[in-house]
Parts: structure tokens; sequence; C-alpha cells
């Protein structure tokens, strides 16, 4: 079992899977049938596997689909739509057809290409979208209703009645036209995200790859070289020809040997680039693991890589275009250099007897190689009058194939010769060929528009590609061997003397240098049965003239209209066919028809790709508090506020309900004492000479005059009036503050602090930074809280009322000498400590206190008793700073200070904002004490009509209080602070609640405020 | 120093430093360093460099840079910020030392506890970072800074011998998820 190694790239160009189970046998044995000799797989091992349940043997180096070929299997899938027998059209990545899903259990996969999928031992695969098995698939029906199902056919026939549209057409169809299947089942492999950076990334390792590749590497650029094949080289695996002495796949491992010994050359191969991004960012999917039958512990099995690269060469080759003609679809009828691939590299022929139909030189070879193996040829099929003869076998000039048959894979192909006569060949394959077209995607993908050469009758890489990125070899238009090699060479030169890098070209050997030769050829007009363009998505030429028929004619509209192309081959096989029918139809040419938009991915990506390691309990970091080890003993139930996890209640022994937890704790606290981590409140330290000047910006209220020792609540408002944070800020010496945030909005108020410094005051002497974490601080509250700091504050530092009076703050010693912050504030309404030490201490510093505080029946309370206390007490929070709340709103209005300039006053005196009747904060409870406040409900004057129109506010916050035993809650009404008293409904429709409440004071307890400065 | 009585914890909970190691790779948690920030008062820039320079024994670095004279490192974080860093043990008050060295050139606050520090170490630590942070680690030098988002999270990474030892400098509270990272990172990458 070999495991590519990332780093040294030591695994590469290596047959895949010799899997530790493979046996050792000397050759193919009788069942591959269809084996031929040579190719670059190892006949000395063989390797088993199963389609639909069948066994069957192949070897390492094959794919999923040349095996099957070897064995004889021709019959791969079903079609989308009409379930039509399918086999494989190409060798590669563009396979639109022989579409299966592979392995078993939480690792089956769907919609996997057989044609990229490597075989390893023991692969297990199954064909998909058939019923009840491949040859005999129920829903081939809708092939015999296909008049009904053109293109367009939901949008015409499921009109009516409307509703069945959601409940039963959608669902028939989604059934019908299905593709794989999912397992439900988690997926157990682990998915990795990566980082790579370097000079030139090179698309694409064939010819033009490895020229390239050689002539950065041997510059000393830092160079990255991918290629979604497991393999270098290329067209070049599948061809015969010599380069110089060498045959070419001795070129190619010459190449890539060099290329591995070099330390600034990165060979990545099993590596699709699927996305160009801005600045030089490309996409990259590294599939790790997939030729294995389970990755290695704790490896990846793909790796998700973000490539920042100064140049960009796309050496993506060409994609060979197939010619639409009646019942072109049927297994064994592929592209010619399909065909010619799975001879020469694989050593497989998809039939005994094979014809080629083409309309350009290339397709000869295809004759030319596969005769060579022994493999006999009934015919090469020539669209051209004036087509040479090149391969030794019967050439029909001027001849088009106009049907085929065969039920389940080919038997006949049906040929129109030049003289109009008619003639079956009897064949098992066909290869096609109509040309080439350059592999232009990735230039395109940031709305380059690709351009028309008429010299190959198809588009290359347009001049407003991405930035940085050329283009070499076939992708560029330039299809022979010695232009690939030359013009990859050329361009990464070119490359690396634009970044101010030396670069020579290499010397290039002779090679194959023939120039395209071909006739433009899109699809034969005879015969009047369906002939295919979109193999995945079942679209033919019928379906294009049907768009223009009626007037879908702009590609766009053609695409979306006949779904032309939106299959998972992004319709690499057939976009270009459909737009040479739409422009012959329109009378424009095939640039002033012009391609739909390029986009991201390439190729499909698995999802748990995108995902990475962000998945379940590590989809994003978390933040857990100094006290979290000793919540996690004590019973603690968290909740997630951003990353943090905060203690949410403490269950006791024998408490079943989280509400017996959270009264418990409230009345601990307004009874004797309580201690909360508090940490995770946002803490800004704020110094500088003008930092009190800066405070008194950022606040509503004023700051200047805060005397030091002093705590004050402050209230920040946007730009635009409204309230953005609230907290209490400190002030520790004349140039020294310490902030502190709502827990939630801790960054966003960092941000705006540091855009005001910066941006709005760049004269100001101040300086900012974030200390949320270092310090554990914890609220100590409760009428014993003092007595209770008073075991833990050293005795030098004076805490009584007197020494240190509500609002304080100091900077003290605790337990003997640790440095420590006391602030004197109080969130609950009872008198209230924050004590802060270093971090570190935190967990020593809860444990002490829960032991300190045993006499005074000491609780631990979370934020669920912090929420009852602060509604009890009237303070706005969370719920109430919603972004669309002002001061005056909160019963702050005269807070906001007009006897200086901050933010959001002016904007806060705007007349909206300051309306008779604007809402108040306010409190409910409800009339008939067994009824609830429930937040979220909208209040009404009693009587009236319950609609938006009546709108009198709502309820933000509300709880259950074990101190008035009672519901109660906080809430906005319009002009509510001159309606104490009076009863309102609260109601919500949609939950059909409708329950009175009173009007009452929003302070719950102590609103005179003795408490807090007992 | 103090003679209180509370005992420290790590960042991961323990009572002595967590070292993991993986094949030729070692993942260190490093909670014996004091750290205090420095940032220059509005005009005070020159008179804070040389304060520092005094106080430090070596000249504030440059941008994404450290420099190091026992037993401190100081390492630029923004513009006219540094970090300084010293052995928790002798340096516990870092912050008000540095203060009274700068006095009032200088905005000085304690950080020791603002962060986790773990050290990577071996010979695959470009194969490991690179699963985790967009830093091109493979051109930093010794000595070499920068500030990368690393699980999520904004961390310094201190490149303290090229290739082979790196501090990553994350947020405390998550020290468990950076070490998860960590951890895992390490075993794919090697």
């Amino acid at each position: 079992m070999t495991y590519t190694n990332r780093a040294d790239g030591s695994q590469i160009n290596q047959p895949a899977a010799s899997g530790v189970r493979a046996q050792s046998s000397g050759g193919s044995g009788k069942s591959q049938v269809n084996r031929l000799r040579g190719g670059q797989i190892d006949p000395q091992q063989t390797l088993s596997f199963s389609f639909d349940g069948k066994k069957y043997q192949g070897h390492p180096g094959d794919t999923l689909a040349s095996a099957l070929l070897a064995n004889n299997v021709r019959l791969m899938g079903r079609s989308f739509k009409y379930h039509r027998p399918r086999g494989v059209l190409t060798s590669g990545s563009a396979e639109p057809n022989a579409l299966v899903e592979l392995r078993t259990g939480a690792r089956q996969e769907p919609n996997t290409r057989a044609t990229t999928a490597e075989l390893f031992d023991g692969l297990v695969a199954k064909s998909q979208n058939r019923s009840p098995s491949l040859k005999y698939d129920f829903m081939a029906i809708n092939d015999r209703f296909s008049n009904f199902l053109t293109a367009g056919f939901y949008y015409k026939t499921f009109m009516w009645p409307k509703a069945f549209w959601e409940k039963l057409y959608e669902p028939i169809i989604r059934k019908a036209a299905g593709l794989g299947s999912l397992s439900f089942e988690d997926d157990p492999d682990e998915y990795d995200k990566g980082f790579l950076h370097c000079d030139l990334l090179i698309v694409g390792g064939g010819p033009s790859g490895l020229a390239a590749a050689l002539t950065a590497g041997r510059a000393g650029a830092r160079v990255i070289l991918a290629d979604e094949d497991f393999m270098f080289g290329g067209r070049l695996n599948g061809e015969t020809f010599d380069i110089g002495d060498q045959i070419g796949r001795e070129w190619v491992a010459a190449a890539v040997a060099e290329l591995h010994a070099m330390p600034n050359v990165r060979c990545m191969s099993r590596t699709t680039i699927n996305g160009a991004f801005d600045h030089g960012i490309y996409s990259a999917v590294e599939r790790v693991s997939d030729h294995l039958p389970v990755p290695p512990e704790g490896k990846p099995r793909q790796i998700l890589w973000r490539i920042y690269t100064k140049r960009t060469l796309l050496c993506a080759g060409a994609i060979e275009r197939p010619i639409a003609f009646e019942n072109n679809d049927r297994p064994g009828i592929m592209l010619a250099s399909a065909m010619r691939d799975y001879a020469n590299r694989w050593a497989v022929t998809a039939a005994q007897k094979v014809a080629v139909f083409t309309n350009n030189d290339d397709g000869h070879r295809t004759a030319v190689d596969l005769i060579a193996k022994g493999v006999k040829v009934a015919a090469v099929i020539d669209t051209r009058t004036d087509a040479p003869r090149i391969a030794d076998c019967e050439l029909l000039a001027g001849a088009q194939v106009i049907d085929t048959a065969g039920r389940l894979g080919l038997n006949f192909v049906k040929v129109r010769l030049a003289d109009g006569t008619d003639r079956n060949i009897e064949c098992g394959a066909l290869g096609v060929s109509g040309g080439w077209n350059p592999n232009v995607h990735l230039s395109s993908h940031q709305r380059g528009r690709p351009v028309w050469n008429d010299q190959i009758a198809a588009f290359v890489p347009g001049p407003d590609g991405p930035p940085g990125l050329t283009a070499a070899g076939a992708a560029n238009g330039d299809f022979s061997t010695a232009a690939a090699l030359k013009t990859g060479s050329a361009q990464a030169a070119a490359a690396l003397s634009d970044l101010g890098m030396k670069a020579s070209t290499i010397d290039l050997p002779e090679t194959e240098d023939a120039q395209p030769n071909q006739t433009p050829f899109w699809y034969v007009k005879y015969g009047k049965g369906r002939a295919w363009i979109d193999q995945q998505n079942d679209v033919t030429v019928k379906d294009v003239k049907l768009a223009h028929q009626e007037n879908y004619r702009s590609v766009e509209h053609l695409k979306r209209y006949t779904t032309l192309g939106m299959a998972t081959d992004q319709g690499k096989t057939s976009n270009m066919g459909g737009l040479a029918i739409m422009a012959e139809l329109t009378g424009q040419s095939i640039p002033e028809t012009g391609t739909t938009i390029f986009r991201p991915p390439y190729s499909p990506v698995p999802m748990g790709t995108w995902g990475g390691r962000a998945r379940g309990k590590h989809f994003h970091p978390t933040r857990e508090t100094p006290s979290h080890k000793w919540a996690v003993e004590n019973g603690a139930t968290f909740v997630e506020v951003g990353n943090w996890l905060r203690a949410q209640w403490f269950t006791k022994p024998g408490e079943t309900h989280w509400r017996e937890s959270v009264d418990r704790e409230v009345r601990a606290v307004r009874e004797s004492v309580g201690v909360c981590d508090v940490t995770t409140l946002g803490k800004i330290d704020v110094q500088g000479t003008d930092a009190a000047q800066f405070l008194n910006k950022v606040y509503a209220n004023a700051f200047a005059k805060l005397a030091v020792g002093k705590t004050r609540y402050g209230l920040m408002l946007r730009e635009d009036g409204v309230a953005m944070d609230d907290g209490t800020t400190a002030r520790l010496s004349e140039h020294h503050f310490v902030m502190t945030t709502t827990t939630a909005n801790a960054v966003n108020v960092y941000r705006h602090m540091e855009f005001v410094r910066q941006c709005l005051f760049p004269d100001m002497d101040v300086q900012l930074i974030s200390t949320t974490e270092a310090w554990a601080q914890y609220a100590v509250a409760g009428p014993n809280s003092r007595k209770l700091l008073q075991k833990i504050v050293d005795p030098e530092f004076d805490i009584s009322n007197e020494g240190f009076e509500f609002m304080a703050c100091r900077e003290i010693t605790v337990c003997g000498g640790l440095r420590a912050r006391l602030f004197r504030i109080s969130f609950s309404g009872e008198m209230a400590f924050e004590l802060a030490v270093p971090t570190r201490y935190g967990d020593a510093l809860m444990r002490r206190l829960m032991e300190e505080g045993k006499e005074f029946d000491v609780v631990a309370y979370g934020t669920e008793a912090l929420g009852v206390m602060r509604i009890e007490k009237g303070h706005a929070a969370g719920n109430e700073l919603n972004g669309t709340i002002n001061a005056l709103n909160l019963g702050m209005g005269r807070m906001v200070s007009k006897k200086k300039d901050s933010i959001g006053s002016t904007m806060s005196e705007r007349e909206g904002m300051n309306l008779p009747d604007a809402l108040n904060m306010v409190g409910f409870k409800p009339v008939n004490s067994a009824d609830k406040v429930t937040a979220g409900g909208h209040l009404m004057t009693k009587g009236s009509p319950v609609d938006a129109a009546h709108d009198q506010g709502y309820v933000t916050s509300a709880c259950y209080s074990p101190i008035l035993n009672s519901s109660i809650g906080l809430g906005f009404l319009k002009d509510g602070a001159n309606r104490m008293g009076e009863i309102v409904s609260l109601v919500s429709p949609l939950t059909d609640l409708n329950v009175d409440v009173e009007v009452v004071n929003p302070q719950f307890v102590d609103p005179e405020g003795v408490r807090v400065r007992a | 120093m103090s003679v209180h009585d509370l005992k420290p914890i790590t960042p991961l909970w323990g009572t002595a430093a967590q070292i993991d190691n993986l094949g030729d790779m070692r993942i260190s948690e490093c909670p014996d360093w004091a750290l205090a920030s420095i940032a220059a008062r509005r005009g005070q820039e020159d008179a804070m460099a040389a304060a520092a320079n005094k106080f430090l024994g070596v000249a504030l670095p440059d941008v994404a840079r450290s420099a190091s004279k026992d037993p401190f490192t100081a390492f630029w974080t923004g513009p006219h910020q540094w970090m300084i860093e010293a052995p928790h043990d002798t340096h516990e008050d870092l912050a008000a030392q540095v203060k009274s060295a700068l006095g009032e050139s200088a905005s000085v606050t304690e950080q020791t506890d603002g962060w986790v520090r773990f050290d990577l170490e071996g010979p695959h630590c470009d194969d490991v970072l690179e699963l985790l942070c967009n830093a091109d680690t493979r051109t930093m030098e010794q000595g070499d800074v920068t500030r990368t988002q690393l699980e999520h999270l904004g961390c310094f990474l201190i490149c303290r011998a090229a290739g082979t030892h790196f501090s990553v400098l994350g947020p405390r509270s998550s020290a468990g998820s950076l070490h998860h990272a960590l951890i895992t990172a390490t075993k794919s990458a090697t």
C-alpha cells in the first residue's frame, strides 16, 4: 500500500494500488478478454474488484473504467433522464456517462467517474440510477416518452394544479432523474485544508507542463506542477510518440525524476486545480488517499489547497469533442482519443472489432494504434471527401455515421457513404473525433472570454483572463507535441522574466509536429432519431433546435432551457456542440454566439473536502473560561456564547429540572453570596495621555472627569445614534483605563475603537490592546460578598463600604500577594464585586472562593441565573441592544451628553428617534400569575385589533423570577414610561399567545439601589 | 516575587506543560513565559526605542522581526508596538519592570496569560504549518514573525530556527482547539 508523501512526492508516477492482498499472477488470465499487451499497468499483479456484485480482476495502473472494459463490460450506467444504457465516453475527468457509486457503507460515494477512479484491491462499485438492475431498468420507459420529455418539459407539463408541483411532481421527477444515492452516514474520513506558495503554478503535467516545469525549475523558481491524473505525462501516456530518441513515457519519467530531485519544484499528482480566484489565488484538490481502500490512520482522504502564486501557466491540454449523430450514445461509442488511451496506456480495447468516425487526421491515429495492438479496425469513416489514407484499414471518405444498433452495447454502425448509399458495419466500439477543444476553463474563471481560433475551429484563452495567467501547449491551441514542448518552455521563461528572474528555454528534442487538419463538423444531419450532445443531462440536437424555435437563443438561455452543460461534467464534451448548432440556426458565427460563463470548481469536489476539519465539535474553535474545569467537575451545563463555553447553570444532586438549579442559584445570591465567571466579557486596555478624551468620544456619556479609582457605566452609540454596546470602564490611573464590553460584542467594539483611533482621531495619544483572557474575572455577588472577599483580599486593602464604595476600583493583591484587580460593580443588583487575577491562577481562585465561601453557603451561578437577576434589576443586555434601539428607548436619553461631541450623539437627535410615542424600556408582569411573559411576543393596547398597524412594542427578555414568584419580562412599549400600571395584551398570532400583562417599572428588585450600595 | 498560595495551571489545564512527541516532531506547551506589550505614546517613539534598547540590551526589531538578548525576546506586533517575552520564573512582573524602564514613553500592558505558546520542533515544521496557516514558512528565517490565522484564530508565528522550530502564540482560552489543530496537522503531514 502506498501513500503519496506530499513532502517529497516520492510515490508520484508509480502505478497506484499494489494492495497488500494483491495476488501475483502471470498476466491477465482469460477473464480479461479485452486486455491487450503492453500499457502502463503492472500485469504481474492482479487486483480483485466488483461491479454490481460481480467479481472482476484488473491490474495496478488501471482505472475502474479500463478494468471494466478489459472484462468486456461496456455498459456502466443509465442516463439521467431517459435511463438510456451508457458506457464510457472518455478516459478522464470529462466523463459524462460512467458515473458509479464507489465503496460501501459510510464511505459510499455517488457520482464518481469510473474513468478517474483508480483501481485497488477490494474496490466495490455499483451502477446508479437504475432499478432493479443495469440491464433491466424499469425507468427506461422514459425513453419511450421522449417526445414529452424534451427541453423545458416540466415548465410546460406540470403547470397545474399548482399545489401538485411541490408535493407530487417534483418528488417523482427527482426520484426518476436521480444520480447516485447517499449513505446517510457520517463520512468517516478526514480532510485537510492547506496553503501553498510559489512563483509559478503550472496547471497540467503533460508535455507543455513538464517542459515548463523543467524550464522554471532549472532557473531556480519556486514551482508547483499539478496534474489531476495519478501519472504525469498527459496525452503522452496515451500516445506512441517518440521524443528525441526516447519513447514518450520514458521522456516523461526522466523529466519527472529530474523535477523530483529539485527542492524548488513541488510535483503534485492527483491534484486538480479547480478554480482561479483574485490576486493569484488558485484552489486545488489533492486526492491523497482515494486510490487506497481506506486512508492511513490520521491521514486525510483529500486536501483542499489554496495556492498563492505570482504567475500561472495553463497547460491543461485539450479535450476531444464528439460528433452528434443518431443513437451516438450506445455503450462502446467513445472519443477516438479515449479509445487510443485505453489501448496504449491501459492495454485495453473496448471490443475486438472497432471503427473510427472522424473529421480530422488525428482520428486516424486511433485506427493506426489499435491495428498495431492487434485489434481489428473495420473502417475509418471520415466526413471529408478528401480524407487522407493513414491507417492500414478500409477508409470511407466523405461518409458519415447516421445510426447505430445494439440494445446494451454497440453492435453495428450504419454509414451513409459518399455516394448516398447506406452500409452497416459490424463493430463493438466506435471511436469518434470531431476535433479538439483547448481546455480554457481556468482562463475564464474571472469572466474572461475565450477567443475563437479559426485554424483549429475552437476557442483558446483570451487576453482578459486572470492576471498573471498565460497558456501553453494544447490549452492554447498548439496541438502538436513539439509545439507543446516549445510553448511550455517559452511561456515559463516569459513568466519568470516577467518576475525579473532569469530563465532560458530548455533544449527541445525532435518529436511529433503534425499540423491540425480538419474540416469542422458538428453533427450529422441525416436521421430522424435523437442525436446526443450532452450525454450526462440527456440533451439532444433536437432540444437545441427546440430552444431556438422557442426563442431561447442566447447561449445562457440555451443552457438553462435545455440544461446543456449543467451536469457535473460542466459540459466539457458538449458545450461546443450546442454552441455550434445554435450558431448554425441563428446564422451567426460561433464566436458571435459566444460561450457561457465558466465557474469553479473545474470538477466535482466532495462535500467533506470543502469542510476540511471544521466539522462536528471542531466546526469552530472553542474558548474555555478559567473556571471551566471546576465547572465540569461541578455539574455545569454549558451554553455557547460566540466561541465561549459558559456555564449556564450547575446541577446539584437531586435537581431534575434546570429551573430548580437556576432558582436555587438566584435565591442564594440574593440571600447570601454567589460566584460567576465573567472572564468572557471583553476587556480592552486603553492607555495614553488622551485616553480620557478618547473615551469621551466613543461613549455617549461623559468620561473625562471620571476619578482615578472609579468605574463608570458607559453607553456606546453607533454613528447613526443606535446603541451599540454598553459596559463599565474603570480608571486605574490618570492615563490608564480598562473597558469592559459585552461578551458577544467584544471583537466588534475593539474593531470599532481601533477604527476610531486610527481613522477618526489619529492625532490622539491613545493605545488600545485586548486583555480579555489575560485576566480571570469573577463576579462575587450577594449580601455576603464582602465578607467572602475579605477572606481572600490581602488585609492591607480596605474593602469596607467606606474604604471601597460602590463603583470603586483598585489594583490589589490577594491570597498573600498575587496581583489582582477589584471592581465594585453589580449586574445583579446586589452588593457585588468583580475580582480579576492572571488567568493561570483563575482555576485556583475559583476553588479558593468556593472553599472560603462554604460558611456563607456560597454558590456558583451560571448565565441563566445571571440573566434572571439582570432582568429582575432591569438591566439591558444583548436582547435589548438589538440594533434598532437608542438611548432614549433604553431610558438613558439624558445620558447622551450634550456638553461634548461623541460618536452618535448628533444623529441620536434625529426627529424620528425622538418621537413623543417612542419606545421605552419597561417591565411586564402577567395579570394572571399563572400566565407567562413570552419574549418575542408583541404588545397591543387592550381591545385594539391584533395586527401590525396597531403594534405597540414587543417583549425582549423574559424569565421566571424566584424572588417575585412570577414570570416577568422586559421590553419596549410606545410611550411606555407614561403607561405604568396599564394592562396591555401580549400576543403572538403565530402561536395563539394572548395574555394580559401589566406595564411596570423595569427594576423589579431594589429600584432605589440600596442593596448595591450596602 | 509574590508568596501567594494559589497554584497556577497551564492553558491545557495541566500542572506541568504538555509535551507531545509525534514521530520526529515535538509539540510543546510553553507556559513558562511572561509577556508584556509595549506601544509608543504619540511623539515618544524614539524615546521609547531608546529606553527599550537600554532595558532589553538589544534594539527593538523591525517590522515582522524579532530580536533576542538573554533573557528577553522582543517581536514586532504593529506600528510602534512590540511584545516583550521573558522567563516567567524570573519576570512574572514583567509588565511592571518594563513600565518602570520605559516610563511615560510607552503604554505597557500585561499580556502573559492572554496567550498560549506552543512550540513546534522537528524537521517537518513547514509541512505541518502549511496545513494550518497561510504564512509562507518556507521563506521564514530565524527571527521572522508574522501574524496569521490558525484554526480560525489570530496567532503570532515566530520562527526560532528556519524550518525546524516555530512558536505559535494564540489566544489562551482556545488552547485546547489550537492544540488539537497542531496535533491533527502533525499526524496528517508526517
